[in-house]
């Protein structure tokens, strides 16, 4: 690099290089496996949710409704033992459309994750879903939704038990 | 300034083989409850800064530092995660309050081990990967080459390292929060269940979940809030190479530079004197009695008679693992260090229950993280300010 070249020179490694073994490397996988708890509040929002319900929390001393429900109130610092269903109803309050799907391929039509005001629940209090049913250009902030769920009989007790929110 | 800093508060929820009924962070808002009712402050007001101890390959969740805040209650306050043993936590808050800035710090570590279905997976990603993982060797074979060349040093027989399992699931029957408690009558140990030779399974601590929180704070403020601060007199850590094949297999240097740290912070010369019992790594048996000789407790011609003539049970000369260490209570992985202080902090303030020791004045913990690392940190905890 000098005054005038900005850049540091690079030659790229050619895949050959990595198959005729001019090239030494280690390769591994991690094969690891985790079966998370719930615990007391999370299970009673997947049993509401298989039940079709959104279930929510009620802090007993700033009286704050949160979805997903918490066993403490992080800013009370109190312990919650309310539960409450709240309704499958609510209004968006952040939104993106993702052209790139998990697995880092291209898509062309979008998903719309969104974070979805419950209605119930205290003020700008949301749960993360997927908006469905929608002209992707026509989602917008302040949105109202409704859940779509799965049939009864497909419900496992698993935040996919609704399929995605859709128009009102 | 004020140098001194005491532990003002201790919590903790478990410990046992399971526990469903609590997610990682509602066994960790138990905990916290309870050490913060313990030190009488409030998480909201009064504490400044949070640190809490996670590893990620442990958690199942990359970048878990974002997952603590809550249950502790530092929402948007201070906060940040150590991916080290909890006494690595707990020293990181002490010189947070030497160094003037803050005046009350609160540290917490825990385990869901019950939730990680590879556990052996995870420490296997430990080993180098070009130059050990390819050699396709189950992870306690590290264990096995230090224990192998520990007898050969100390002249311990498999059956002394069997008598410190005994030794501390007995205790452990005295503690209600341990999950592996044993009578001695049930711990005529088969020695015949190799995983490397020459560890036994039966001398691997097994995995319990938990949670433990402490809330530290300085000298003026912690005579103010508590009627028994535990005063830390000394801190000390230290690391070895971690190339296996660079390392002094006979002894556990850095266990001893560590331990060299602490002494000299808290003006301990002579460790037999100065220290009343210890709360130290028993992760496999043998760690112990390596551990007891870097500590300056015994040396390789006498660890054996002193393991043989019961030395260390709790009416020996210096009392180990009363709390019945990670063989007894279980293994809380990078928590371990954390449960150990906490026996400490109850041993110091007399609240120990039917395993209380009689009148303890200073105690050293240590811990280690285990399997293939190199990595130990020392406290030295008191019950008196000078």
């Amino acid at each position: 690099m000098n005054a005038k070249n900005r850049y540091y020179p690079i030659n790229s490694l050619p895949e050959s290089a990595f198959q005729d073994g001019s090239i030494l490397f280690s390769f591994d996988t991690f094969n690891t496996r985790y079966a998370w708890d719930c615990g007391v509040a999370i299970g009673e929002y997947l049993a509401g949710l298989r039940e079709g319900k959104i279930i929510g929390s009620t802090c007993p001393k700033c009286h704050r409704t949160m979805v997903p429900p918490r066993l403490f109130c992080e800013w009370c610092y109190q312990p919650v033992h309310h539960f409450l269903p709240l309704l499958d109803t609510g209004t968006i309050l952040t939104f993106s459309l993702c052209y790139v799907s998990w697995d880092v391929q291209r898509i062309t039509e979008p998903e719309i994750p969104a974070v979805i005001a419950i209605d119930g629940a205290s003020k700008n209090h949301g749960i993360l879903h997927k908006i469905g049913e929608i002209e992707p250009e026509k989602v917008h902030i302040g949105m109202r939704v409704r859940a779509l769920w799965k049939a009864p009989e497909d419900r496992t007790g698993d935040i996919t038990d609704i399929l995605y929110f859709k128009p009102e | 300034m004020n140098k001194d800093v005491a532990i003002v508060g201790v919590g903790w929820e478990g410990f046992h083989p399971t526990s469903v009924d609590y997610s990682y962070k509602e066994l960790i808002y138990q905990a916290a409850n309870k050490a913060y009712h313990d030190a009488n402050v409030d998480p909201r007001k009064d504490i400044e800064s949070f640190i809490s101890v996670a590893e990620d390959f442990f958690e199942g969740t990359s970048i878990f530092d974002e997952y603590t805040p809550d249950q502790l209650g530092a929402v948007l306050k201070p906060m940040h995660t150590i991916s080290g043993e909890a006494l690595h936590g707990l020293i990181s808050a002490y010189l947070m309050i030497r160094s003037g800035l803050f005046k009350i710090v609160a540290i917490e570590a825990h385990s869901k081990a019950s939730n990680i279905k590879s556990i052996t997976e995870v420490t296997r990603y430990a080993l180098d990967p070009i130059l050990q993982r390819p050699l396709n060797f189950h992870p306690d074979f590290v264990a096995g080459l230090e224990m192998q060349r520990f007898l050969h040093q100390s002249q311990c027989s498999i059956s002394d390292c069997s008598m410190i399992v005994q030794k501390n699931r007995y205790n452990a029957l005295s503690n209600p929060s341990a999950a592996y408690p044993m009578s001695l009558a049930e711990t005529k140990l088969s020695e015949d269940d190799f995983l490397a030779y020459p560890l036994l399974e039966s001398h691997i601590a097994k995995p319990v979940d938990g949670a433990i929180v402490i809330v530290l704070a300085n000298g003026d403020v912690a005579k103010d809030i508590s009627s028994q601060p535990i005063w830390i007199k000394g801190v000390g850590w230290c690391n070895d190479s971690y190339a296996l094949e660079y390392r002094n297999w006979g002894e556990l240097s850095y266990v001893q530079k560590a331990a060299k740290m602490a002494y000299s912070q808290s003006q301990i010369t002579n460790p037999i004197e100065g220290i009343d019992f210890a709360e130290i790594d028993d992760s496999y048996a043998y760690r112990e009695a390596m551990t007891l000789i870097a500590l300056g407790f015994a040396d390789n011609t006498t660890i054996r008679g002193l393991i043989r003539e019961g030395a260390f049970y709790p009416d020996g000369k210096l009392p180990v693992n009363v709390s019945g260490g990670s063989l007894g209570v279980g293994y809380l992985f990078d928590a371990s260090g954390a449960q150990k202080t906490v026996e400490a902090v109850l041993q110091l303030r007399g609240i120990a229950g039917a395993r209380q020791l009689s009148q303890p004045s200073t105690a050293i913990v240590e811990s280690w993280r285990g399997v293939p690392t190199t990595s130990s940190a020392v406290v030295i905890l008191s019950n008196q300010r000078e």
